[in-house]
């Protein structure tokens, strides 16, 4: 009973996960970049949504329109300002250095985030936020199956563009050989430039619904990173939907522990789980690259 | 030499403070400074001479300041109190350097931080309590002594790297982190000078946290368990000069002192300004501020 209830949470929690893992995977995958800053632009995301629904009642869902794009933006200014250095060294030296710049930019955002808008934990609550929906004795809140529904919506959107689209191509064939993409005319830097950005637009969707669902607060930067990281370890790169599945995987072990276990140690399954296939497959289910 | 005799001007220095003027704020800024070149000093090792960056270092500072608080609280002379918690602190690493070896680059980072985040949050769960000096050595509580500790354990900080940095080992070590394949090519067992590092480093991370334990009068477990603990060592020790002697100290006493002027008025400020140094080290000056110095010189000299 307790455990499917939790488990049916779980699953709803998981879809999140899913969406900020496979920004991280985008970006880890096409440019071979690993921005640990991926949590902050989740938790900007999310206080994107919740100043606009404070100061002028914007529906939650609506503002998504507006917060992704302007994290998309601000992908791009990170991308130009910083991570188009980083990219053009050997894949070794780029994963640390991303990784060092990402641990800077953390600190920044994270500061910045308490100077603007305190401490505080901060929720968008709707005048729909308590509506359950009852399927037998078990109750599903609607904003969260909604946002299930719309983070997996917007993978298999992402899914179509880079299976059909050209510059999606262009994203796919980078992330394989970016050498030989250069040599049949992909202009490289820009597709990286594009990844980028989408990477950081898909991180403040997911900071919006977080705050819909959940609460945020200048925080949850390291702890949605930590998360992301975990399902991308699970799930391994290159596939949305693998990020997906690994998200709600994710949420279903800490369901099943926080029936098992009690609550506390919510946030130790995952990385319990995470050293494990670390240390149990070093080269990373990463696939067999690098 | 040079940097010997600086050193030694620096030890004296700090040394005559409590003779001089016993101010109890000097005393506490003197063992945040030692503090932080203790931490920092001890990552430099591991993650600028070895080349192994881990996110990890609190959970090894955290533990040496668990050992030790619980022991030093229950009797156990202080001196011993100290040695068990670095020496638990090495053991902690002996035991992950295997299997956290076998990840390169990134994964070592953050499995090593998922390592630090596991055991804040199990400790913080077992041990919710606050802990607080015991009411007969509160009343007896002199900043003196620790200040002495903490100047010694930064002292013995920088002096054990520097030996072993100068030793065949030490060679071994940055010939590890330039180039695995070719060290091992050259007879240079990388995973030997790897754990090598690795157990220097967390038995003086474990001692640092054993001084804090020691120094600090009430906190909760959990915070010597801090991601920020990692975070303080890192910065510090890229922004003074990663992989060089002088660097973390450097790099320790700005950090501080910018850090204590900044927080008069402005909480937590200070995080933003050296976040975006960092940053902009990482990208333009690798060296820190060793090479910041260096480069300054070289471009006056030649005029």
């Amino acid at each position: 009973m307790i455990l499917t209830q939790q488990l049916i949470l779980g699953v709803l929690v998981g879809g999140l996960y899913g969406l900020a893992a496979a920004g991280l995977s985008l970006t880890f995958g096409v440019l071979r970049v690993l921005n640990v800053a991926h949590g902050e632009l989740l938790m900007l995301g999310g206080y994107g949504t919740f100043w606009l629904f404070a100061l002028w009642g914007v529906d939650p869902f609506l503002s998504l329109l507006g917060v992704g794009p302007a994290l998309f933006v601000l992908g791009i200014v990170l991308y130009w300002a910083l991570f188009q250095f980083v990219v053009k060294a050997h894949e070794e030296i780029r994963i640390k250095n991303s990784l060092l710049i990402g641990f800077g930019l953390t600190l920044v955002f994270h500061t910045l985030a308490i100077r603007l808008w305190t401490a505080d934990e901060r929720s968008v609550t709707t005048e729909y936020a308590g509506t359950v929906l009852k399927i037998g004795v078990f109750s599903v809140p609607l904003v969260r199956l909604a946002s299930l529904v719309l983070a997996f919506a917007l993978l298999a959107a992402l899914h179509l563009f880079l299976a059909k689209a050209r510059w999606g191509r262009a994203i796919r064939a980078t992330a394989e050989d970016w050498e030989a993409s250069a040599l049949m005319g992909v202009p490289v830097g820009r597709t990286y430039l594009l990844a980028f950005a989408l990477g950081t637009a898909l991180a403040g969707i997911a900071g919006g619904l977080v705050s819909v669902s959940y609460s945020i607060s200048p925080s949850i930067g390291i702890e949605w990173t930590l998360k992301a990281l975990i399902v991308v370890v699970l799930s391994g790169l290159g596939s949305l939907f693998g990020s997906f599945a690994g998200g709600i995987l994710l949420g279903l072990a800490e369901a099943a522990s926080v029936v098992v276990l009690g609550g506390p140690y919510r946030e130790v399954v995952g990385l319990v789980l995470f050293l494990i296939i670390l240390v149990a497959r070093p080269q990373g289910l990463f696939g067999g690259r690098g | 030499m040079k940097l010997l005799l600086g050193g030694i001007a620096l030890t004296v220095g700090f040394a005559a403070v409590p003779l001089v003027i016993g101010r109890d704020d000097l005393l506490n800024l003197g063992v945040q400074i030692f503090l932080a070149v203790a931490l920092a000093q001890s990552w430099n090792l591991l993650g600028g001479y070895a080349g192994q960056i881990t996110l990890g270092h609190a959970a090894f500072f955290g533990l040496g300041a668990l050992v030790t608080r619980i022991l030093w609280v229950r009797g156990t002379p202080l001196l011993l109190a100290l040695l068990a918690g670095a020496l638990m602190a090495t053991l902690l690493g002996l035991i992950i350097g295997g299997p956290a070896f076998r990840l390169r680059g990134a994964y070592f980072a953050i499995g090593t931080l998922g390592l630090a985040e596991i055991l804040r949050i199990t400790v913080g769960n077992l041990l919710p309590e606050i802990s607080t000096i015991p009411a007969r050595s509160l009343a007896t509580y002199n900043l003196v002594p620790r200040y002495y500790l903490m100047l010694a354990l930064a002292v013995l900080c920088v002096a054990v790297v520097a030996v072993l940095v100068r030793s065949r080992v030490g060679l071994g070590m940055r010939a590890v982190r330039e180039d695995e394949a070719a060290a091992e090519a050259s007879g240079v067992g990388a995973f030997r000078h790897k754990l090598l590092a690795l157990a220097v480093s967390t038995s003086l991370a474990g001692l640092a946290g054993g001084a804090f334990a020691y120094y600090h009068v009430s906190y909760y477990h959990q915070h010597t368990f801090s991601p920020v603990w990692t975070f303080d060592a890192v910065l510090i020790a890229f922004i003074g000069g990663v992989g060089t002697i002088h660097g973390p100290v450097l790099g320790a006493l700005f950090y501080v002192i910018l850090k204590e002027t900044l927080a008069v008025q402005l909480v937590e400020f200070h995080l933003l300004i050296f976040g975006t140094l960092f940053v902009l080290v990482v990208l333009l000056l690798p060296g820190g501020l060793v090479e910041g110095w260096a480069r300054a010189r070289h471009l006056f000299s030649r005029r």
